[in-house]
């Protein structure tokens, strides 16, 4: 009787849940708890054979300022930015048309061209690495920003996605949309897309962080230190720059990864109000 | 402003399966003709191509004497009202509205989301539309909702929406798909009266889709009745009830149900119809409206010998569900309330007089003879 009294989430069940989730959370937050008060106390500190919790001697924002100052590490999240926005803006701009085809047009291969999205989804970048590389020196255009975002424009990953949402989307709307005078494209860009953001900001996320955190591709066609992403950045900067200065490297890590986080955070508003404002037929 | 729409030997196949086959059919100006029929009998799908949204295997449209085969949708002038009302969901009811004008009366540039309110020389256009817009939505009392979206409205709203963005850019056909189906009993009841009353006013031509008898009864000019997609009966309703040409729209038509028997069975039930059945050559099934059946003892016509299966009062009538005593076959009478008392289980003596007898012939065709008389001779009906 009084289990049955007793809220929901203090049963037993719920507390045992909670417990694995803490537990969870513990072990993929920590690594980045440890980059953080790293960045905050000094490089001493994380030699010593017992672990604290709060920094020794804290430092503040010493080594951010040093990160700052002392290395391009806003060079770096410019060139971040630029790639990524790049990137993200031709997928968009090819992936919708496709998928919408893909998903509500009746055509002679249809089916097969699907497929092929589908086949495509199974084969990583390094496989065409060696030949995109010598097409892009081919064509003189290694060692640049395009050739860091030409082989990502199309993806299929969000010809995929989009066409399995647009493909719920309710034909009627579509048809009332032909009957008063909307042209294909119009169809598309102002009463599809609207109603597919939350699946567009989702892709956004996959998009922006695959591409933010991409060591391999820039590793490969960019040698000049003012075209350097972030982790490439980050990369060389450990090996020239601060060899045993850790506070100042986390302070980079730190700084370079803040983007993507507050970029989730706001995507992750949006894919709320997305959800709870969707619904109607 | 109205139009006749002539509809011309419409086919649709989708590979192996036929969803339409030679189906014709004349709307008149400013007609109210409902297409009638059962779920999968091709009757959404003719909508679609009088709409163009689907293209037909073989066959023409025309409206008003216009062939529009070769038109897109926008190019045909018709409206259409959807069953699911298809309201664009990110945009207020007075831009769902607005939405079919915008695109006929405003430049491309105009229209841009934003930016497009910079437009110059549209300032006017744009004030006509608003006024359209208003007058749409009082003709179908939603005045008052212009800044909602549509996700805050009841479904009898959207509806109304719906019907107002149709209404909006004057079309000269309208087209609706079901709208009623996804509204309550009693909202069904005063928007029927609602698009009737709408029809009245605008004088366009509606063509109206339906599975519901009912709707197709009360609403409509002319009826034309859809069955495994060919259009099986098209006229008035009273004509339908009264003088249906097959016995798929006499069982769809009418409820309860019309009561079918084959003649044998008549015959067996009481001999009084053997030189009937004698005269009524090729006939396979008798059929008569559950008021044709009277079960007071002194009544005109033969008895057919019943037991009572079921009573249902619904207060104005009485459904009285039988079967004969002969074979079994199930009959239903409707009864003015209250003149009798029966019980399921009692024994009756149904009275049915053969000049309410429709007669049908093995393939479901109507026999054209509808006034027979006890002694035998009929006369063409």
């Amino acid at each position: 009787m009084s289990a049955l009294r007793s809220p929901y989430r203090f049963r037993p069940g719920q507390l045992l849940a909670h417990l694995v989730l803490l537990f969870l959370a513990f072990l993929f937050l920590f690594p980045f708890y440890v980059l953080l008060v790293t960045s905050v106390r000094t490089p001493q500190e994380l030699f010593t054979p017992d672990f604290h919790w709060l920094p020794v001697e804290f430092t503040g924002l010493r080594y951010y300022i040093q990160s700052v100052t002392h290395s391009p590490v806003l060079t770096f999240m410019k060139n971040g930015v630029v790639v990524c926005a790049g990137i993200l803006i031709v997928q968009l701009l090819t992936a919708i048309p496709c998928a919408y085809a893909l998903a509500k047009y009746e055509f002679r291969g249809r089916d097969l061209l699907f497929a092929t999205v589908l086949f495509c989804l199974t084969v990583p970048i390094q496989a065409p690495a060696l030949p995109l590389y010598l097409g892009l020196n081919a064509m003189g255009a290694l060692d640049s920003y395009f050739a860091m975002m030409a082989p990502f424009f199309l993806s299929v990953f969000a010809i995929f996605l989009f066409r399995q949402t647009f493909k719920s989307y309710p034909d009627e709307i579509i048809q009332a949309a032909r009957l008063d005078g909307m042209s294909e494209s119009a169809i598309l860009w102002t009463i599809v897309v609207p109603a597919s953001l939350p699946a567009i900001a989702a892709f956004a996320v996959f998009s922006v962080t695959a591409h933010w955190n991409d060591l391999y591709w820039p590793l490969i066609v960019v040698r000049s230190n003012e075209l350097m992403t972030p982790p490439l950045g980050l990369a060389y900067f450990t090996d020239v720059e601060s060899g045993e200065n850790y506070g100042a490297l986390m302070a980079t890590a730190a700084i370079l990864t803040a983007p993507l986080m507050l970029g989730f955070l706001m995507a992750q508003r949006h894919f709320i109000r997305g959800i709870t404002t969707m619904g109607l037929k | 402003m109205s139009a006749a729409v002539e509809i011309t030997a419409i086919e649709k196949r989708y590979g192996d399966t036929v969803s339409l086959r030679s189906a014709s059919l004349s709307v008149r100006p400013g007609e109210f003709m409902t297409l009638v029929g059962p779920s999968g009998c091709g009757k959404s799908t003719l909508l679609r191509i009088i709409a163009g949204l689907a293209p037909q295997t073989s066959g023409e449209i025309a409206i008003g004497g216009e062939p529009v085969d070769h038109l897109p949708p926008k190019a045909r002038d018709v409206a259409m009202v959807f069953q699911s009302y298809a309201l664009y969901p990110h945009m207020t009811v007075a831009e769902n509205i607005a939405t079919p004008l915008r695109m006929r009366e405003l430049p491309r540039g105009a229209r841009l989301p934003l930016i497009g309110r910079l437009w110059p020389g549209v300032g006017e256009r744009r004030a006509r539309i608003r006024e359209a817009v208003g007058r749409a939505a009082a003709m179908v009392e939603i005045d008052g909702l212009l800044a909602r979206r549509p996700a805050t409205l009841s479904g009898g709203q959207r509806q109304r929406v719906a019907l107002a963005r149709a209404i909006v850019r004057h079309p000269r056909v309208f087209l609706m798909d079901e709208p009623l189906s996804n509204l309550d009993a009693r909202l069904r009841v005063a928007m029927r009266g609602e698009i009737t009353a709408l029809h009245r006013k605008l004088g366009a031509t509606f063509i109206y889709v339906t599975h519901d008898q009912v709707e197709a009864m009360t609403m409509s000019s002319r009826v034309a009745v859809m069955m495994d997609g060919g259009i099986v009966q098209c006229a008035s309703p009273a004509e339908l009830y009264a003088d249906p040409r097959d016995l798929r729209v006499a069982r769809f038509i009418g409820s309860p149900e019309i009561n079918v028997l084959p003649i044998d069975a008549l015959v067996a039930a009481n001999v009084g119809f053997a030189p009937l059945a004698a005269e009524w050559k090729g006939a396979a099934h008798a059929a008569f409206r559950p008021e044709a059946l009277s079960l007071v003892a002194d009544a005109p016509g033969l008895a057919v010998a019943c037991r009572v299966e079921r009573v249902e009062g619904l207060g104005h009538e009485t459904l009285v569900f039988l079967r004969t005593e002969a074979g079994g076959h199930p009959l239903t009478a409707r009864l003015p309330v209250g003149a009798f008392a029966l019980f399921s289980g009692d024994s009756a003596l149904a009275h049915l007089t053969p000049d309410d007898v429709l007669l049908f012939d093995g393939a479901g065709q109507r026999l054209d003879r509808r006034h027979v008389t006890p002694t035998g001779g009929y006369a063409h009906g």
